[in-house]
């Protein structure tokens, strides 16, 4: 029995001297955390294949190591490698496809998320589905289009300085509150109606308080 | 029946009437077969064989059902050889991880051989439950034609047929009870399928087409429901409309679970009142599921019904946490729940308020990849439903961030639980509130659960986590990991610590080839192990396979990948030797 446990060890240890690899002798690879090459996942061709792992042509030849994923070493026990982007891994989260397309057809299905927008002068209220628009500058965009007017652009200490017009939308909570400080995702959830306030009260609006 | 039993030579061995060695009378062949014909657990069967040569044949020979988890274990010859007089076969075949794009197409896990040798050697089969197994249309047409008392066949995440196989189910097998399609790839041919079944057929018990996408032909199901009085189960596709609907249950009433159709047809008030009506009527009803595009203000249609349910599968229905309060206020008797994260943990807290007989309970997520701060539930939903739940025993719950202390909270409120399933949807995410890994949060669990038997883990986890399973989950049967630990020690504390260890699946960790190969002994007492995408190479697996002939060692490789690098490998014990038929891209080392 101890002969063959040490000769099994003895395996192991000259395993990893007879184990094929590229790096250049004496390379260590420590890699816990596959990284998440966002946008190499059109040229992954084969439906297959990882999306996350890095081609040799896109490593630095400089420090090209053993196996493809890492350029980012996670040491033994406590740095954790930032996690990657979910919507890029092959099967992650674990969910079954048909549960998956089940659930997405229906949000799509549901239809545009449809919301009231006034502006103070006007003599009617529009609608615009903002499912329609990827982020704010789409958004704000398409609001100069329809009202012909300048929002101009946003900055989070001072609102929208310089224009005549503040974009403004009531939240699930009934509070009014300036368009541009919750990220995109958040607003289109929470966002009930528009209103573009104008001059003094736009004004107002964006000063420091 | 008994004369269509195989029996063998009735030859009179002489030990069978004499005293055994140890003093006390044998029984004849025939008792001991009818006493040990009445085991119904696989479990005691398995005991009972190894007893000596008299029990290992008086079990093989009363055994009516046989259960095979891995299809590859064994072959068909084999198992015929051994059990003569089988009527159900219930095949697993690929990986688990096949159902989320890890396995290749065209993997293997066919069952046409198999048809072929039960046509054979049982041909008074009746009952055939498959999941993850390829199932063509020439196999279904096959089956048909080949096993005159058929009775009850069940696919579950198969792939490879078409409604032309169901076609032949219908029009062939004339004493069907069972046809249970779930989560398949299935070829809708939207042909009618259902006009197959013969005007004369009435046997049917259970029904399951949901996940169907096209329309059916709905006289031709009103008819077959009509004709069927024994029908207990029925699950319908989304095709179905809430009018026809309400059709189907005043034609049987007697249901005791029920998949509805589309839930958002336009009702007029006579409708809805009739809508109503069926579902008071329908007194036995205990599952309901379905509910595909739910419009929230019918579902009070179902309260009337919902005193009795024991399992609310809302699974596909995201509703928001005012109309599942509402609902689940008529619905104290709940034990298995099913819903989407859109309930969010106000929702949650209205189950651990009004359904405290719950045991299980799944949390599915509308929306796994949101970016930003997409909405859910959280560890104090989960907190809520074990404050209010004690019985809780099986969890399966997606979220996108958790803390330790909830966890252990959760756990000793609930401490019997028996699978332990946590999603934290994000790769590595640790504690939110204290920055630290998960590892005290899946402690807790193996420490808190003494009759764990499943486990999934996720987040960010060092091999601490894996050291706690393996000091204490001394009940663990499954494992299921994914992107944690921080070197081979971790899964060598698992592979040494748990016992009862069945299945191991481990993606994108950082194990490689010791902590393979400290498993050599484990694995034969094990149905499998997956890795993929760890830090296994070819070397390693070859030196398993050449240490352990007895095991199937294969590697999936793909185009282009590193030669060396052995990125997928599945590993289970096997009586039928290598697979004969794996394709070029499974290697068998």
């Amino acid at each position: 029995m101890a002969t063959s446990a040490s000769a099994y060890e003895n395996d192991i240890k000259n395993l990893k001297a007879t184990e094929l690899t590229l790096g250049l002798p004496g390379t260590h690879l420590q890699q816990n955390v596959p990284i998440i090459d966002q946008e190499k996942s059109s040229a992954s061709s084969s439906s297959n294949k990882r999306p996350l792992q890095l081609s040799h042509e896109e490593t630095s030849p400089a420090q090209d190591c053993g196996s493809k994923c890492s350029n980012i070493a996670k040491n033994t026990d406590d740095d954790a490698a930032p996690p990657p982007s979910k919507a890029k891994i092959v099967g992650w989260p674990p969910i079954r496809s048909y549960r998956k397309n089940s659930l997405q057809e229906q949000s799509e299905a549901a239809g545009g998320i449809y919301v009231k927008v006034s502006m103070d002068g006007a003599p009617y209220l529009r609608k615009i589905d903002l499912k329609i628009y990827g982020g704010y500058p789409q958004l704000l965009k398409a609001l100069e289009n329809m009202f012909k007017l300048t929002i101009g652009e946003y900055s989070e200490k001072e609102g929208y300085k310089g224009s005549d017009y503040a974009p403004t939308y009531e939240d699930k909570d009934g509070d009014w509150m300036l368009v541009g400080d919750v990220p995109w995702d958040m607003f289109v959830t929470s966002c009930k109606r528009l209103r573009i306030m104008k001059g003094s009260e736009a004004r107002g609006l964006g000063c420091a308080v | 029946m008994e004369c269509c039993n195989k029996r063998r030579m009735m030859k009179e061995s002489p030990e069978s009437n004499f005293m055994n060695r140890r003093g006390s009378s044998c029984f004849p062949d025939e008792v001991l077969e009818r006493v040990i014909g009445m085991l119904k657990s696989r479990k005691d069967r398995s005991s009972v064989s190894l007893v000596c040569k008299e029990w290992y044949n008086a079990e093989r020979w009363s055994r009516r059902n046989v259960f095979i988890g891995n299809c590859y274990s064994v072959s068909p010859e084999i198992l015929t050889r051994r059990f003569p007089n089988i009527r159900s076969v219930t095949l697993k075949g690929k990986p688990r991880f096949s159902d989320f794009n890890l396995v290749p197409a065209n993997w293997g896990a066919d069952i046409h051989f198999w048809l072929v040798v039960f046509a054979e050697k049982y041909p008074f089969l009746e009952e055939l439950r498959l999941k993850r197994m390829t199932v063509t249309d020439e196999s279904l047409k096959f089956l048909a034609r080949s096993f005159p008392n058929f009775k009850a066949i069940s696919l579950q995440n198969c792939d490879g047929f078409s409604t032309d196989g169901l076609a032949a189910i219908a029009a062939d097998c004339k004493n069907l009870t069972e046809l249970d399609i779930q989560e398949n790839v299935i070829d809708d041919k939207n042909d009618n399928w259902l006009t197959c079944f013969p005007e004369s057929f009435t046997s049917l018990e259970v029904l399951n087409f949901s996940i169907l996408h096209n329309d059916v032909n709905f006289d031709a199901l009103e008819k077959l429901v009509t004709r069927c009085k024994s029908l207990k189960t029925l699950k319908l596709n989304k095709s179905i409309t809430l009018e026809q609907l309400q059709r189907l249950l005043f034609r049987a009433p007697q249901l005791c679970e029920l998949g509805t159709g589309s839930f958002s047809q336009e009702l007029t008030t006579q409708q809805y009142t009739e809508l109503e009506g069926a579902f008071s009527n329908c007194k036995n009803l205990n599952t309901l599921s379905g509910l595909w595009v739910v419009t929230p203000q019918y579902l009070p249609v179902l309260y009337p019904a919902c005193a009795n349910l024991t399992f609310l599968n809302f699974s596909y229905a995201p509703l928001d946490s005012d109309d599942i309060a509402k609902l689940l206020v008529h619905c104290a008797n709940i034990r298995r729940l099913w819903v989407v994260d859109t309930i969010e943990d106000k929702g949650l807290e209205a189950v651990g308020t009004h359904c405290p007989l719950l045991e299980e309970l799944r949390v599915f997520p509308a929306d796994p990849f949101a970016e930003g701060d997409a909405r859910g539930v959280t560890d104090s939903g989960f907190i809520a439903v074990s404050q209010g739940c004690r019985n809780l025993h099986y969890v399966l719950y997606f979220c996108r961030h958790m803390t330790n202390a909830a966890v252990a909270t959760v756990v000793q409120n609930c401490p019997d639980f028996t699978h332990f399933r946590l999603c934290i949807m994000n790769p590595g995410q640790p504690d939110y509130r204290t920055s630290e890994p998960m590892d005290e949060a899946f402690g807790a669990v193996v420490k808190t659960c003494s009759k764990l038997q499943r486990l999934a883990i996720s987040g960010l986890l060092t091999d601490l986590t894996f050291e706690y399973i393996g000091k204490y989950a001394k009940n663990l049967e499954t494992l299921s990991v994914a992107f944690a630990g921080s070197s081979d020690w971790g899964m060598q504390c698992v592979l040494e610590g748990c016992p009862k260890l069945r299945k191991l699946e481990i993606r994108d960790c950082p194990f490689g080839n010791a902590a393979l190969l400290s498993g050599l002994e484990k694995y034969e007492s094990m149905r499998s192990l997956w890795m993929s995408d760890c830090k296994v190479t070819m070397n390693g697996c070859r030196l398993l396979a050449k240490e352990m002939p007895r095991l199937n060692v294969e590697v999936i490789k793909e185009d282009g990948s590193d030669d060396s690098q052995a990125e997928r490998v599945y590993v289970y014990r096997s009586v039928a030797g290598p697979r004969r038929d794996a394709p070029p891209f499974v290697l068998t080392l």
